[in-house]
Parts: C-alpha cells; structure tokens; sequence
C-alpha cells in the first residue's frame, strides 16, 4: 500500500468536483428529496397514527440512516464509474496502483460524500421538522460507521457487478442498493417480515443497525447485541467481497475486459 | 553484452477458441528502439497489453529488469509507461490537473519543474490550461505522451503514438523519442501503420501475423530476405496472406 498512489487518486476526484456543480447537486439531490417528500408525509401520517409511538422520531432518524448507507455506497461505485467513463482504468491498471489502493480511495470519497450529505441533512431535518438526530446519543457515531461500512460492501459488489459485465450493467450503481432496503428493515421491525425473509434479513448487517436504531429511540432495549452482528457481520462480509473484488479484476485481465470496457 | 531489460518468452493471448498471439518470443536490449509490425489484428496491442500487466498471458512468462511481471508488478510498472492515440484521459480535468495525478500516481517529487518541462519539451504551452475535453485529437495525442514522458520511464510502449499528429508534431516526437533514447538510454517497444517512420525508428523490427512472428531483424535485413524494395512491399504481402484467411 502506497499512500501517495491512494493521494492521487482522491485528488483526481476532488479535481473532478471541484468544477462540475452537477457532480457536487447530484451528492445532495436524493437526500435532499427523501428527506423533504418523505419527512412531510410522516408529519402527516403522525396525526393518525398517534397509536405507533415515536412514529416520526423512527421514520425520521431511519431515512437519514439509510441515506448515508446509500450515500456511503455511491461514494464506491460512483467514482469507479467515473474512471469507466472517462476510460481512465486502463491508466490506472497500467500504473503500480493496486485494486486495493483503487477500493481505499473510493472509501475515502465515500466518507467524505457521507460527511456532506450528514451534515445537510442533519441541518434540513432540524429546519424542517425541529428534528434532531442526535437524540440517538451516544449510539449514533457506532450506527453510521457501521452503515458506511455496509455501503461500501454494496458499492464494492455492485462495482464488482460492472466491471464483469460492463456499461450496461451501469444502472445497477442506482438501483442494486434499493435490493438491500427491504432486508435492511429501514423503516419496520425485522419481525414483520415473513420467516423466511427475516433469515435473509438476519445476515444483513445494515438489518441490526436499524433494529438497534429502534431499541435506542424506543428505549426498549440496550442496542450492544445488535451492534455486536453487525460488527461481525460487516466484518465478514467486507473480506469476502473485497475478495470478490481481487478475482473479478483477475478474471476482466484474463478475458481482456480492463481495456475494452466504456465504449 | 548487456542483459536485455524485456525478455518475452513463448507468449500467448487466447480469447476462448480465439489465438491473438500465438508463442512469440522477443527481447528488448537497452536504449534500443524495437518496432513491432503487422496488419489489423495481427496481435500488436494484445501483446503492449500483456507486457503493461492489462492483459494476462494465457502462457509464456514476461520478464524486464530481470523481474518476472507475474511476481513484481509494482516495481516493473513503476519504470514503465505508454502511450497510443487510442487512449483517454479524464475529460473533466485540465491538461495540467491530469500531469499532476499521473505523477502523484507514480510517487514523482519536484512535480513543478517536471511538468514544466515536459509541458515545454511537447511544445503544449498553448493548452496546458485547457479542460481535456476541448483538446484536438493531435493535442490529445501529445497529452498522452507527456503522461508517459512524466515519470522517466526505462521502457516505453507506444501503439501508434503518431497515428494522429500532423507531419511537424510527429517528426518533433519522433526526434524527442530518439533524444530520449540517446540522453536516458530508454527502450522503446514502437507500433505504427507508417512504414517509413517504422523504418526511419525501428533498431530492429518483428513482423507480426495472425499473432505468429514471421519476420525478425532490421528493416534493410527483412527487406532483403524477402526480395522487395521497401518496408511497405514486405507489409503488404503479409497483410494481403493474413486478409484471405481472416474474415
Ligand atoms: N478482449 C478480447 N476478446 C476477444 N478477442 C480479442 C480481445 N482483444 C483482442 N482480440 C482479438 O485479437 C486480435 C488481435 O487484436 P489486436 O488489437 O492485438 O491487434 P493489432 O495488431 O493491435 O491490430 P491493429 O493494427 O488493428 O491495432 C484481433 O483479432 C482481436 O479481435
Ligand atoms: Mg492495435
């Protein structure tokens, strides 16, 4: 690992942004949007539904929650789609750089794409609804670490899914994330799911952060067990996809794929 | 004699049932300039692409500076670069912004005065500021050889690097190239479709057809052997074999 070759892939994406304000618009635009649709119709429904309690405290927190995952993950797959269209890979392949140097700086972008978006929609939420998500306490830092981390196994995998299959497998960066968001048990308890799903459920890391999101701001339950899976889960699975990762690169060198893909 | 700092031996690309290159060995001495020829798909660029690492060998072993590719890929690439009028940099950046990523990609110091002078020596003052989407194909051709010039590469590859510089541009590259080889001892591994550039470069030349070398030696000795007048005579009889058994 070279710091340097991560450094100088980070800094081609700043460049990047620094001048395309609809890179910069494209960062903020869903949450954006999810938070101002979404948040008033849960002010609304909050009148009727008086017998959920908390119902906007949950909801709320929720579509933030999920929206740094989604955020977290697009800061992976996003900035590999920006080398694929500017067909810089076989650049960056031919260089000294390593995959795994390639996958740090994307996670660096994704933290950093992760931090702006918090910050805006922390700040809209309380404008908007006096809604402060900061009232998960204590518990909140451990849940977002752990969700960036289940981003990036998404972004890693569905990069992964790009790579092997090429441009036309590009719309999975939007919608490959919106497959984990019923398992991910964003907005319900994992018990409403039919059995069989909750076990699906259950090896989805991003499912025990929203369970443990909920026993907080409930104040049902201590949230340790639930960050304990997702720890160890998050951990399993980012191992296994990184793997995954090394052995699609291996097979695009073989089958001549680095050099022909993006056209 | 000195070691060879490429040694390619019995390399071979296949794609499924397809065979782009076929058992080729060849070697690249110090400070030599070594022109690979062929007709379209005669296996040029598959061959650069295994040699940069992009393309796996389905067998054969590459080595350069003594170091197996499979092994020490890092310390080879480090002190490889290329360059080829087909390749794309970042559109969104500046000519500039572009130097700067590639040498910070390639751990280069003193980055200034690098970019300055490969900036000079390329004659790209006019566009160094430009966003690289607006450059001309010629312009981009230059930027591409700038990155490759950038971090003081031992070998070079360049597939077609000339294909789309006008006659002045191409006879400035071609005569840096040669300087570069005189003051750095830098090899170079050369395609082109133009026969009296290959000529005017190539050391010494491999013919390349339907991924088989048939052809080894310098221009004049190629020439000879197979009783034409010309680089181009000897390119055509092989070009015109490789088209009746290719669809
Ligand atoms: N990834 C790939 N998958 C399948 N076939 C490939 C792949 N890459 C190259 N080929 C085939 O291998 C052969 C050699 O291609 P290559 O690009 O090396 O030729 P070339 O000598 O560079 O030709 P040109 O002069 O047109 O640039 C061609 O028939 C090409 O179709
Ligand atoms: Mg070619």
């Amino acid at each position: 690992m070279k710091l340097h070759r991560i450094m100088a892939l980070v800094v081609r994406h700043l460049y990047l942004y620094r001048r395309s304000l609809p890179r910069i618009m494209e960062i903020f635009y869903w949450p954006f949007l999810d938070l101002v649709i979404w948040g008033f119709i849960t002010l609304y429904l909050a009148r009727y539904q008086s017998q959920v309690p908390g119902f906007v405290t949950f909801f709320l927190g929720a579509l933030i929650l999920w929206d740094m995952l989604f955020r977290s993950q697009q800061g992976i797959t996003i900035s590999f789609l920006e080398e694929l269209w500017a067909r810089n890979l076989m650049n960056l392949f031919a260089s000294p750089m390593k995959p795994g140097e390639f996958l740090i700086a994307t996670m660096i972008m994704s933290v950093m794409k992760v931090t702006v978006v918090s910050i805006v929609m922390t700040g809209c939420a309380l404008l908007f609804y006096s809604y402060n998500i900061l009232i998960i306490g204590v518990w909140l830092m451990p849940f977002v670490l752990n969700l960036v981390v289940t981003g990036w196994i998404i972004g890693v995998f569905t990069t992964s899914l790009i790579m092997r299959f090429g441009q036309e497998a590009e719309v999975l960066a939007w919608s490959m994330v919106f497959l984990f968001q019923p398992i991910s048990c964003v907005f319900y308890p994992m018990e409403v799911l039919p059995t069989w799903l909750q076990m699906i459920a259950w090896a989805n890391p991003a499912a025990h952060i929203f369970e443990g999101m909920r026993a907080v701001l409930g104040e049902s339950a201590s949230p340790v067990g639930d960050l304990v899976w997702a720890v160890c889960l998050n951990g399993v699975l980012l191992v296994m996809v990184v793997a995954w990762f090394y052995r699609t690169v291996a097979y695009c060198k073989d089958q001549g794929l680095l050099v022909r893909v993006g056209e | 004699m000195t070691p060879p700092v490429l040694q390619a031996s019995d390399l071979t690309k296949r794609f499924g049932d397809f065979t782009a290159v076929n058992g080729i060995s060849f070697h690249i001495k110090p400070g030599e300039i070594l022109g690979l020829l062929g007709p379209n798909g005669a296996g040029k660029t598959t061959t650069i692409q295994m040699l940069l690492g992009l393309v796996t060998p389905t067998s054969g072993s590459i080595h350069m500076f003594g170091l197996d590719l499979s092994t020490h890929r890092e310390e080879i690439l480090q002190q490889v670069n290329f360059s080829s009028t087909y390749l794309s940099m970042p559109q969104s950046l500046t000519v500039e912004e572009n130097l700067w990523v590639v040498g910070r990609l390639y751990g280069m110091s003193d980055m200034a005065r690098r970019v300055d002078a490969i900036v000079k020596k390329l004659e790209m003052e006019e566009f160094r500021g430009k966003i690289t989407r607006k450059l001309s194909s010629g312009q981009m051709t230059r930027l591409t050889l700038a990155k490759a010039f950038l971090t003081e590469p031992q070998i070079l590859f360049l597939d077609e690097p000339t294909a789309s510089l006008d006659p002045d541009v191409a006879f400035k590259v071609r005569s840096l190239l040669k300087e570069a080889r005189r003051s750095s001892g830098l090899s170079i591994l050369y395609t082109s479709h133009n026969m009296r550039e290959m000529e005017e470069m190539s050391d010494r030349i491999i013919f390349l057809q339907r991924g088989r070398i048939v052809a080894t030696g310098t221009a004049q000795e190629i020439i000879d052997r197979f009783g034409k007048t010309d680089l181009e005579e000897v390119f055509l009889k092989f070009a015109q074999e490789q088209g009746h058994s290719v669809s």
